[in-house]
């Protein structure tokens, strides 16, 4: 099998395992950093500190590079445009997250624990997604294509 | 603003945070690719030849971490109060707006702040304070 898949595989159960390991795939806990007027725990904002630690030096790592170690190109997203899409996008992002507590990874690991409702969860999200993709693609293409992270 | 220190898991969080972090490290370092969770599954509802696989290898991995983490330990609580009703409207909310908003909390919110990305730090600022505004009027203005 291409080492691409198998590194795809590994960096998938590792995030997944990371996500365990630091409660988020916990609605719970996720909802109680976001009550700032309840019962506070901190607990997310560590665990961004922590992955953003590690990612920094990962993504200094590969600045001025073109080629990944396994010779994929790298696919560093190129917008740089602060538009409307970006804003109203995660603004809506947030409201969905704040709901239930839920933001796509943590569904995916609750999901893979045996959860009937993250599996309700990832249903709903991937309808939403489905949908995105038939709006995008029902009118020709305007602005610019939706680069994903 | 008080700070429940029962609930408080530093340690964990930091290692969590930490191998979360390596995820992307790896992902970027090897396969050259943001470690985005909603761009990668949401990529799959657009099927382009040849950009299939590693995505189904990828959610697998997620689905299956729960396995691999039962070999060595229990399962961590996982705690789901919303009702049906309420977890349909957020998973629709929460899959357009990321495809929309082109990131989640892993694709704007560690690998962008990571490579330090003005769009993603924004994004991330927004869906944080939407987050926060949405917690307080379900726990506190409408309950």
């Amino acid at each position: 099998m291409n080492k691409t898949f198998i590194s795809a595989f590994v960096t998938g159960l590792i995030f997944g395992i990371g996500l365990l390991v630091s409660g988020m795939a916990n609605p719970d806990k996720v909802l109680s950093f976001l009550d700032l007027a309840g019962a506070w725990d901190p607990s997310l904002a560590l665990v961004m500190a922590g992955a953003i630690a590690v990612g920094l030096i990962a993504f200094t790592l590969v600045r001025g590079r073109s080629q990944s170690l396994l010779g994929e190109p790298l696919r560093l997203p190129t917008k740089k445009a602060i538009d409307r899409r970006l804003v109203l996008g995660s603004l809506g992002f947030g409201v969905g997250w704040g709901l239930a507590g839920f933001c796509p990874g943590p569904a995916l690991v609750a999901l893979g624990a045996g959860e009937l409702k993250a599996a309700v969860f990832v249903g709903a999200m991937l309808a939403g997604m489905g949908l995105f993709e038939l709006l995008e693609h029902r009118k020709p293409t305007t602005g610019q294509p939706a680069k994903s992270h | 603003m008080t700070i429940d220190w029962a609930a408080f898991t530093p340690w964990a969080a930091l290692a969590g945070g930490a191998l979360i972090g390596l995820a992307a490290a790896m992902f970027i370092l090897l396969n050259g690719r943001i470690a985005g969770i909603s761009g990668i599954v949401g990529g799959l509802l657009n099927p382009q030849t040849g950009d299939v696989t590693w995505r189904i290898m990828f959610v697998l991995g997620m689905l299956l971490a729960p396995a691999v983490w039962l070999l060595a330990a229990d399962m961590p609580g996982i705690q789901i109060d919303a009702d049906y009703p309420l977890l349909i409207i957020a998973g629709l909310l929460v899959g357009i707006s990321t495809r929309y908003g082109a990131g989640c909390t892993s694709g704007h919110g560690v690998c962008g702040i990571s490579r330090l990305s003005p769009r993603s730090v924004i994004a991330t600022l927004a869906f944080m304070a939407t987050g926060f505004l949405t917690v307080f009027i379900m726990r506190h203005v409408l309950s």
